[in-house]
C-alpha cells in the first residue's frame, strides 16, 4: 500500500500506509493523525484538510477542479502547493507523497 | 420546568404526523417560537425531503424545502445552479428597499468583497483578541448574582457578543447596545414586538437609516485615518468596498453584525439550556475539560442558530426525483440536515463527545460558509473554560422564550439561578 508522511506544523512526521482510492484526508482522519479538520467529511467544502504539498508531488496529484480552487480561495496562507487533501486520492504513484499541514485550518 | 414542553412536543408530533403532508407549513413562525418544528421536518425528510410548499404557505410565494442532510450540501456547494441572489431568506427584497451584503452575492463581487473582510477573523488574530475575549468573559462572570434569579441572554449572551461586536467595528463602547438592537430590528419580523407603532415597516426602515447614518459617520472618521484593523476601516479602504453607496453599506453592515452578534448569542444561551436538560453531559465536561472543543461543535449542532438558507435556481435541476425550476426559491433547513440520522448518528441527542462533532451543517458550506466561524468557537470556548472553575451549576428556571422567527433560532430571555460558587474561588 502506498506511504504519505503527513508533517504537522510543528515538525511531527507520520507515516501512514493508504489504501488506493482513500484520500490523503480520510488517511490523516482514519489514523488520527492531527492538523486535519474535514469538517465537510470530503465534499470540497469547507477548505479545512488545506495541506502544502512536497516539492515534486504536486503535478502527480492532479489538477483542481473550479470548487476546489474557489474554495483555497477563501482559506488563510494559501501557497502555489497548496490542496484540499480531500481531493487527492491515492494511487501506486503517490507512494511517498509528503504533506505538511498549515498551523491550523480555517 | 419541563413539563408543559413535553406535552407541547408531544402534541406537536401527533398533529405533524396527522395532517396531510401539503399541509405541513415549515414557514410558519409559531413551529419555530414554540420549538415545535422538529416532528415535521422529521417527517418531511422520512417521507418527500424535496418538498414543494404552495404559495399560500408564505406572503412571498411557493417554496421548496430541502431537508435531507445529503441534499442540503448539494444544494449548498452548488452555487452556479443555486444562486444567493437576490436573497439569503424567505422573503424577496424589497423593490423600495433593496439591501445588497456579500452573503447575498454571487462571484465574483461576493469573492472579492468577502476577502475585505475575512482578515479579521484570520488565525493571527484571533490569537490576538484571545486575551481580551477571556477579561471580558471573566469580568461577566464574575459579576454574575449568586442565588439570585436573572435573564441569562441579556446579562451574558447579549452583553459578550455586543461587546465583542464593538471591539469588531471599533464602536463607540457607551452606545454599544444600539448595535444589538440593530441586529434584532434587522432580524425581526413586524410581528415580533420589537415595534411599537401601526406602521412597522416604516419604523423599521427609519432604525436601519440612523443605523447607516451613525455608521457613515464612523466610515468618515476612519476614511480619512490610515488604515487600521477594524471592519469600518476595512470596508473604507478595501478596494471593493470603497465605492459602496449607502444601501449597499446597510446592508453589509447588517450582515457583520447580525453574522457577528445572533448566531453566537443564542449558541451561548443555547449552552446553558442543552447543559441544564443534559445533567450527564455536563458531569462529563467536569471531568474532562479537554472536551471544551468538541462540547462547542455539538452545541453549534445542536442549537443550529441559522435554521435556513435560501437559494434560487438559476436553471432547472433535478434533485431527489424531483424537478426544480429555474428562478424557483429554495431553503436548505440546517436545522433538519443537523438532525438527519442518516448522516449523524443519534442526532436527537446532545453528545459532547461525539466521533465527528464538526460535521455539522450550522455554518454551511461551499463558498458562502460562515467566515467568523472560528471567532464563534473562539468564543464559546473561552465561555466555557471560565464557566466551569467558577460554577458547578447554571440551572435554568423556566423555557426560555424564543424569538419568533422562521430564520433565527433564538432567545429573547431565559431566567436562571446560579446557586453556588466553586469553593475554591470563592475567596
Amino acid at each position: 500500500m502506498p506511504k504519505v508522511t503527513y508533517i504537522e506544523h510543528h515538525g511531527s512526521e507520520h507515516v501512514i500506509e493508504l489504501k488506493t482510492g482513500m484520500s490523503v484526508m480520510e488517511g490523516a482522519v482514519k489514523s488520527g493523525v492531527p492538523g486535519i479538520d474535514a469538517d465537510c467529511g470530503g465534499a470540497c467544502a469547507c477548505a479545512t484538510c488545506h495541506v502544502y504539498v512536497e516539492d515534486g508531488w504536486l503535478e502527480k496529484t492532479g489538477a483542481k477542479t473550479a470548487m476546489e480552487t474557489s474554495m483555497l480561495d477563501f482559506a488563510e496562507n494559501v501557497q502555489a502547493n497548496s490542496r484540499l487533501s480531500c481531493q487527492i486520492r491515492i494511487a501506486d504513484d503517490l507512494d511517498g507523497l509528503v504533506v505538511r499541514m498549515p498551523e491550523s485550518q480555517h | 420546568m419541563s413539563d408543559g414542553s413535553i406535552d407541547l412536543r408531544a402534541e406537536a408530533r401527533a398533529k405533524a404526523y396527522a395532517m396531510p403532508l401539503e399541509d405541513i407549513n415549515l414557514a410558519d413562525t409559531e413551529l419555530w417560537r414554540t420549538d415545535t418544528a422538529w416532528p415535521y421536518l422529521e417527517r418531511l425528510r422520512h417521507e418527500d425531503p424535496v418538498h414543494l410548499h404552495p404559495a399560500h404557505h408564505h406572503p412571498d410565494g411557493a417554496f421548496w424545502s430541502i431537508t435531507r442532510y445529503v441534499d442540503i450540501m448539494a444544494v449548498d456547494t452548488n452555487h452556479e445552479v443555486f444562486s444567493s441572489e437576490p436573497s439569503i431568506t424567505i422573503f424577496d427584497p424589497k423593490e423600495d428597499f433593496k439591501l445588497p451584503m456579500f452573503i447575498a452575492m454571487d462571484p465574483p463581487k461576493h469573492d472579492v468583497q468577502r476577502k475585505t473582510v475575512s482578515p479579521i477573523v484570520s488565525p493571527a488574530n484571533l490569537n490576538l483578541m484571545e486575551p481580551l475575549i477571556r477579561s471580558r468573559i471573566v469580568k461577566t462572570l464574575d459579576e454574575l448574582p449568586i442565588g439570585e434569579p436573572f435573564d441569562w441572554v441579556d446579562r451574558v449572551s447579549v452583553e459578550l457578543t455586543t461587546q465583542m461586536l464593538a471591539t469588531l467595528f471599533d464602536f463607540p463602547w457607551d452606545d454599544r447596545r444600539k448595535l444589538t438592537r440593530w441586529s434584532d430590528v434587522a432580524t425581526g419580523g413586524l410581528d415580533s414586538g420589537l415595534f411599537t407603532t401601526d406602521d412597522p415597516e416604516s419604523e423599521r426602515r427609519a432604525e436601519l437609516f440612523e443605523c447607516v447614518d451613525y455608521f457613515t459617520r464612523l466610515w468618515n472618521e476612519r476614511v480619512n485615518a490610515p488604515p487600521k484593523g477594524d471592519l469600518i476601516s476595512m470596508l473604507a479602504h478595501g478596494e471593493a468596498t470603497r465605492n459602496m453607496d449607502r444601501m449597499e453599506y446597510l446592508g453589509n453592515l447588517l450582515l457583520l453584525i447580525v453574522g457577528g452578534n445572533d448566531t453566537t448569542r443564542n449558541t451561548m444561551t443555547g449552552s446553558i439550556l442543552a447543559m441544564h436538560q443534559n445533567p450527564d453531559q455536563l458531569c462529563k465536561l467536569q471531568a474532562n475539560p479537554s472536551l471544551i472543543p468538541s462540547m462547542v461543535s455539538e452545541t453549534i449542532r445542536w442549537q443550529t442558530p441559522l435554521s435556513n438558507m435560501r437559494r434560487t435556481a438559476t436553471r432547472d435541476f433535478e434533485l431527489g426525483g424531483k424537478l426544480i425550476k429555474k428562478g424557483d426559491k429554495v431553503l436548505i433547513w440546517y436545522a433538519s440536515g443537523n438532525r438527519d440520522e442518516t448522516a449523524i448518528e443519534n442526532p436527537e441527542a446532545y453528545v459532547i463527545d461525539r466521533e465527528r462533532p464538526r460535521n455539522h451543517l450550522s455554518f454551511g458550506f461551499g463558498i458562502h460558509r460562515c467566515v467568523g466561524n472560528r471567532l464563534a468557537e473562539l468564543q464559546l470556548r473561552i465561555l466555557w473554560e471560565e464557566i466551569l472553575p467558577r460554577f458547578p451549576e447554571i440551572r435554568v428556571l423556566e423555557e426560555p422564550r424564543r424569538v419568533p422567527s422562521v430564520l433565527i433560532r433564538g432567545y429573547a430571555s431565559m431566567p436562571v439561578v446560579i446557586p453556588s460558587r466553586n469553593a475554591v474561588l470563592a475567596h
